[in-house]
């Protein structure tokens, strides 16, 4: 009887409330709105320059870190990097916090105008870099990395580091991003199963086929990748393969928005031999699938093959039954006339740190960037994380693991072939466009023509939008 | 004492007002200011007029969302109320007379509580639990079924034709129980002597529904279609939660919510976030106002 407490007046009444809590969107933007940001970058701390302090750190100046606690966690933080610091300048005070949301626990700081000195700004909801820089909130890096470096005063801490790590962080000529972590792309596969069954690394098109009929003969999935909220691992390997074809230039114009970059007729090749691939060799299910769920897939045995980067190792620790043993090939050719060699790779130093250029101690960030990129610094991380650093040999004399092993052996063979785009980053509209379109190719609904239809009227959309930031490379 | 009289409704109202106000009122007005801002998340964006929305009516994925919520304002509305209505004349009504009283359908309290169940859980709880049901493998719930039966598995959020009906079909599920209450409380309303009338007079059952309950039901079914109607413009959560590439496959199940979440967290583009919010916040205003207006006419007096 107690539904007649619910009468029709009383549900009438509450209609005309109802319309004014009709749009329910738009509470948590205006949650965010601008505070005020006078933007000036007054009152910084400033210390005296020596050879012991090359970048003029106040040694008493506090300095904020902010750790986005995610896969690296926030260990490596707390237990290495900062005791370097504070070793350094022991009256230094440093107030660390670590978080999954960066852009949600950081964004209103940004606008207010009081950030935090040092962030670690990854994970999915990491501010955007070219609003960062667009409204001068990041510290220009150039000199820090024209510093002497910890462990050899003789040398540059821009030359201790992989080739092409500075590069990963500039926009338009400044360095503005420390990009800490080298992570090496490609096929990741069970290296006790490859032995077992008798199969070896495809060097050619054809081995890579003939590999995947194979295994489909075995009773497995030859190849896949998780379409739910993965198709990103998927996209860098048909442009990794149209990078082969046609040299790294590809992708270079792809992220310069060049006229008819997409057009391409290296993408349009790559798009159509991984579209077979999709419609021979994959699980269309997995379309609907998360890419844990997948990997786990791979792990019980039932996915041969999977593309992804060299975090994926240290990610499925818990779930990789003994003796599995990761192991990564680069991309097999795909053309006889090739530009780049097979054991090509696409491989980039990636997990973003910047300093704030309006924070209270820019300088005291950019010294703690400059221990980080220490011998010791960067050691600590690759013992805590199991991943290669920026830090170039830093990993000499580490047991490392076997999926990182087969990475840093890949990384070797590939020599001078290592590419990478930057897109990803500058464009998150092309991004997003470029997931749907793979999707759509490797599941079927559309060809490599429509492929690269698609993305060029994409790219040729936001190269006309005035509103949207362009970075060069 | 009735010059005591101001202070104390005002006493009383003073402190939801200024909640209301600074919590609701406050954050539509700044979002409406917002959308004529390129806005970016940082340091407060330059005035750019109508620019935002110029933009808006030529994106097509605008368009593409909105198309969207067309098909679930006419869907999901006439689906949940005609299941609702159904179950809830079963539930008490459809037993017949029982000692000159109108019953339910034996069972009918157990019923109730069953239907009502699944508008207790949270949207994003729902995400997760419809992600198993939907697995589009065989161990989805009901893929096991159908691969049981020895038929192809079928790809309820991978195939972009059925994408938006499974989304429906999640909407409708949930919403069901809370609509079958709410008729119900109506029926409860409607005075038994007519319904014993008819009965006497030898009236079927449908002709009972659809002579005698759904004409003395209409201002609650106006109701429960513009909860609905307004239910059909947010979708955000669901969609979030449960699509590929949350709005996919190839945008066939994205909505406003899902873009202003884009534009807004994915692309720092406020500005434009807020012009489609403030899009949406007259279309759902001029629905509730269109459909209250439209289904407008004389209650029975009794």
């Amino acid at each position: 009887m107690s539904d007649n407490d619910l009468t029709r007046r009383t549900v009438l009444r509450r209609t005309a409330a109802a319309g004014l809590l009709a749009t329910p969107a738009m509470g948590f933007l205006s949650a965010c709105v601008a505070g005020g940001g006078d933007g000036g970058a007054t009152d910084q701390a400033e210390g005296e320059k020596s050879a012991e302090n090359p970048l003029g750190v106040d040694p008493a100046a506090p300095l904020e870190v902010v750790i986005f606690n995610g896969g690296y966690g926030e260990k490596y933080a707390t237990d290495v990097h900062e005791p370097l610091y504070k070793t350094k300048f022991p009256n230094a005070q440093i107030k660390h916090s670590a978080t999954q949301e960066i852009a949600t626990t950081l964004q209103p700081r940004f606008a207010g105008g009081t950030p935090p000195d040092f962030v670690n700004n990854s994970g999915t909801k990491y501010m955007d870099f070219g609003t960062l820089i667009q409204d001068g909130q990041l510290q220009d890096l150039s000199e820090l990395f024209a510093a002497p470096s910890v462990d050899d005063p003789a040398k540059k801490v821009s030359d201790t580091l992989v080739a092409g790590t500075v590069e990963s962080g500039t926009y338009n000529g400044k360095p503005y991003v420390l990009n800490y972590v080298f992570t090496v792309y490609g096929l990741w596969y069970s290296e006790k199963l490859f032995k077992e069954k008798g199969w070896t690394v495809p060097a050619t098109w054809a081995d890579f086929t003939a590999l995947l009929d194979k295994i489909k003969a075995a009773g497995m999935t030859p190849y896949s990748y998780a379409g739910k909220n993965a198709p990103y691992y998927q996209y860098l390997v048909i442009l990794a393969t149209a990078a082969k074809i046609g040299g790294p230039d590809v992708l270079k114009n792809i992220d310069n928005l060049a006229d008819g970059a997409w057009k391409h007729p290296a993408i349009k090749t790559a798009a159509t031999q991984w579209a077979e691939i999709g419609a021979k060799y994959m699980d269309k299910a997995h379309e609907g699938l998360i890419h844990t769920e997948v990997q786990l897939q791979q792990n019980q045995g039932k996915v041969a093959i999977y593309p992804s980067g060299s975090w994926l190792e240290a990610e499925q620790s818990a779930s990789t039954p003994e003796g599995f043993n990761y192991a990564v090939m680069p991309i097999p050719s795909a053309t006889a006339s090739d530009a780049l060699p097979a054991t090509g790779l696409y491989a980039t130093a990636g997990e973003p740190y910047f300093v704030s250029a309006k924070g209270k101690n820019p300088r005291g960030g950019m010294e703690y960037a400059r221990q980080m990129l220490s011998k010791a610094g960067a050691k600590g991380f690759i013992e805590l994380n199991k991943s290669l650093t920026a830090v170039a040999g830093a990993e000499e004399g580490i047991q490392l693991s076997p999926g990182l092993t087969s990475a840093s052996t890949v990384l070797k063979a590939a020599g001078a072939n290592v590419f990478s785009y930057r897109f990803d980053s500058w464009y998150k509209e092309l991004d997003t466009e470029l997931r749907t379109a793979t999707n759509a190719l490797m599941f079927g609904r559309e060809n490599a023509d429509q492929f690269a239809e698609r993305m060029q009227k994409k790219a040729d959309a936001i190269k006309a939008d005035s509103s949207i930031t362009k970075f060069t490379r | 004492m009735r010059h005591g009289k101001y202070p104390f409704v005002i006493g009383f109202l003073a402190a939801p007002v200024t909640i209301y106000v600074v919590f609701v009122i406050a954050p539509y007005a700044q979002a409406f200011y917002m959308a004529l801002t390129n806005w970016r998340g940082l340091s407060p964006g330059q005035f750019v007029g109508l620019e935002n929305f110029t933009r808006l009516f030529q994106d097509e994925v605008f368009w593409k969302a909105l198309r969207h919520h067309g098909i679930l304002l006419l869907a999901l509305p006439l689906i949940t109320i005609i299941i609702a209505l159904f179950l809830a004349f079963m539930l008490n009504v459809g037993g017949g007379s029982q000692k000159g009283m109108m019953a339910g359908v034996w069972g009918s309290k157990f019923y109730r509580v069953v239907f009502f169940l699944p508008q207790v859980l949270a949207i994003a709880i729902l995400g997760v639990l419809f992600q198993s049901v939907y697995r589009p493998d065989g161990s989805g719930m009901i893929n096991s079924l159908v691969s049981k039966a020895g038929l192809e598995p079928i790809g309820f959020l991978i195939d972009p034709k059925l994408a938006l009906w499974s989304i429906v079909a999640v909407l409708v599920w949930q919403g069901v129980g809370f609509y079958v209450v709410l008729f119900s409380a109506g029926m409860s309303n409607i005075p038994k002597d007519i319904y014993e009338a008819a009965m006497l007079d030898g009236a079927t059952r449908s002709s009972m529904f659809f002579r005698v309950t759904l004409p003395l039901l209409w201002d609650t079914l106006q109701v429960a279609w513009v909860y609905l109607g307004i239910a059909a413009f947010d979708c955000f959560a669901i969609v979030q939660t449960l699509t590929v590439d949350q709005g996919g496959p190839d945008g066939s199940t994205t909505v406003i919510g899902m873009e202003i979440y884009r534009n807004a967290f994915v692309y720092s583009k406020y500005g434009y976030a807020s012009a489609m919010g403030v899009a949406l916040f007259f279309l759902t205003i001029t629905f509730a106002a269109l459909s209250l207006r439209v289904s407008r006419r004389e209650s029975v007096e009794m």
